[in-house]
């Protein structure tokens, strides 16, 4: 088998990447291992992880590349950067980009992480308004259980529990 | 103005102690990456406002609170010669990335060395916090206790829906990295590692060898953290690379277990011959140091060598490597005599000459 990279020397080192069950295979000579920088588990060589994540975004242009705007045109309008140059380039340019390639994104973290949506710390100074948030989802959750399991005064109290902390926001 | 206590000598305090586990476990890493919401990421942004990066995370170590964390030393990446800039990389006190790409880069280290807050890396700010043993729930609440001090004075990149916003898409959310470093000899020489590694990366995880870029595990060292950083809490990822590193542990203590009752002629032997190699050798190359200093930090384990600290075991994996080597022997290793001067110290270190 020839290297996937070079098409000339033939491939010395296979590994497969399975994120959340999607595989992918990899067949490349050393020499192109060593030149992409970085890392397989277990060679000398490497590949970097940019490398392995614009594959994943160049694939994603090809799939939805009919259905949603050229990602030539896609650009962050703070520091100027392409989607396209994102794909290559595998990192944003600044904290924007998540923004305006928001759309994009999903299907990205959804293959790199199996998830879109962050659960975890959150800054305690700009952070009020999140927790709220996250406090009346939960809430709600129990709500629903409760209506679920007919227990209407947990639920009614749930509820206005919920109220109050929605006028926090509104408030703010 | 660079301090350069950090490159003078081989120790770090993380090494002398012993910590948890410390006969399979070597070394526990946490690492969170975080951005100022008003610069562009280091990719794009200007020398200017890297500057600024730097000033205004400067003024957050004025903070009395990272007092509690002992000093923390200053060192401008500009003003860093590549030799000391290697050797940081070797004890793990900053990132390849840091050391080679960066611009405006900068780092503070504290006395012991367990706490690095590295300056305009790939991101922002990179908070590591590094612990001898099996420690890693230890490093991550100090190192989170100290991204709350940070948080307190600057505005990060932070989105509702993707967490800590990061340059690179692999860090989103949480910007958490966790990596445990084992010494898993037992489960190499029974054939039990791929299938027991095959399974760890299954489950979010990732396995490397211990020089971060691409080495390959050399001398048995196995580096394990997380690879899912988004849709996780931080709670959750440690636990799950808590309980990972747990079984792998068992796995390893078994193993050792079954070489002792099943073959301890044969290990003895193994062990010994490394031993007599490292104590004699006049040339070794770094892939076979790293080889029989493993099997001779088994033999400590087992009981098979005594009258050798654990802890020179740990101090000549760092001596071992090229930057530190160079040091050692004052600059004075010419091309091609490096595997001379590998062998020379380990002679040294071990308490054997030749004549």
């Amino acid at each position: 088998m020839l290297c996937q990279e070079c098409g000339k020397r033939p491939a010395s080192l296979h590994f497969s990447k399975i994120v959340n069950g999607d595989k992918s295979e990899y067949h490349l000579c050393e020499a192109c291992a060593r030149e992409k920088g970085e890392l397989i588990p277990g060679t000398s060589g490497g590949f970097s992880i940019h490398n392995l994540l614009s594959g994943l975004l160049n694939f994603e242009a090809v799939e939805q590349g009919k259905r949603t705007v050229n990602p030539e045109s896609l650009r962050c309008e703070v520091c100027g950067m392409t989607y396209s140059q994102f794909s290559k380039l595998g990192r944003f340019g600044c904290s924007s980009c998540y923004k305006y390639f928001n759309n994009r994104l999903d299907p990205l973290f959804k293959r790199v992480h199996g998830s879109t949506v962050h659960t975890g710390k959150v800054p305690l100074r700009v952070g009020g308004e999140i927790k709220t948030k996250r406090q009346i989802e939960t809430l709600k959750r129990r709500l629903q259980d409760s209506i679920d399991h007919e227990e209407f005064e947990t639920a009614a109290q749930l509820r206005d529990q919920i109220r109050e902390l929605e006028r926090q926001i509104t408030e703010h | 103005m660079n301090d350069l206590r950090f490159t003078e000598q081989p120790f770090s305090h993380w090494m002398r102690t012993a910590g948890n586990e410390s006969e399979i476990v070597i070394s526990s890493r946490v690492r969170i990456a975080r951005n100022l919401q008003k610069h562009p990421f280091p990719l794009l942004a200007t020398n200017q406002h890297l500057e600024e990066v730097q000033q205004e995370l400067r003024q957050v170590l004025k903070d009395p609170r990272l007092k509690a964390y002992g000093v923390l030393h200053p060192i401008q990446l500009s003003e860093t010669d590549d030799l000391n800039k290697k050797m940081l990389v070797e004890k793990h006190l900053i990132s390849p990335s840091l050391a080679n790409e960066s611009r405006n880069g900068a780092v503070y280290i504290s006395e012991d060395e367990s706490l690095s807050i590295m300056v305009n890396e790939e991101d922002h700010l990179r908070i590591q916090c590094l612990y001898p043993g099996f420690q890693i729930k230890e490093a991550w609440e100090k190192a989170s206790a100290v991204d709350d001090i940070f948080e307190d004075h600057v505005t990060y990149a932070f989105d509702d829906k993707r967490g800590y916003l990061t340059s690179c898409p692999t860090n989103v959310g949480t910007g958490l990295r966790a990596s445990v470093m084992m010494h898993l000899p037992a489960l190499v020489l029974t054939q039990q590692i791929n299938r027991i590694l095959s399974a760890v990366s299954q489950i979010g995880l990732t396995v490397r060898g211990i020089y971060g870029e691409g080495s390959e595990a050399m001398g048995n060292l196995f580096q394990i953290s997380n690879q899912i950083t988004l849709g996780q809490s931080e709670a959750e990822i440690i636990d799950n690379l808590r309980s990972v590193v747990l079984q792998i542990i068992g796995h390893e203590k078994a193993a050792r277990e079954r070489l002792m009752s099943e073959s301890r002629l044969r290990v003895t032997d193994r062990v010994m011959r490394s031993f007599g190699i490292l104590s004699y050798a006049a040339v070794i190359d770094s892939k076979e140091a790293a080889q029989r200093l493993s099997d001779v930090r088994l033999g400590i384990n087992l009981g098979l060598i005594d009258g050798i600290a654990p802890q020179t075991m740990n101090e000549l994996m760092v001596l071992t490597q090229p930057g530190f080597l160079y040091k050692s022997f004052n600059g004075k290793i010419e091309a091609g005599e490096m595997d001379m001067y590998r062998a020379k110290l380990i002679r040294q270190k071990l308490g054997k000459s030749l004549k």
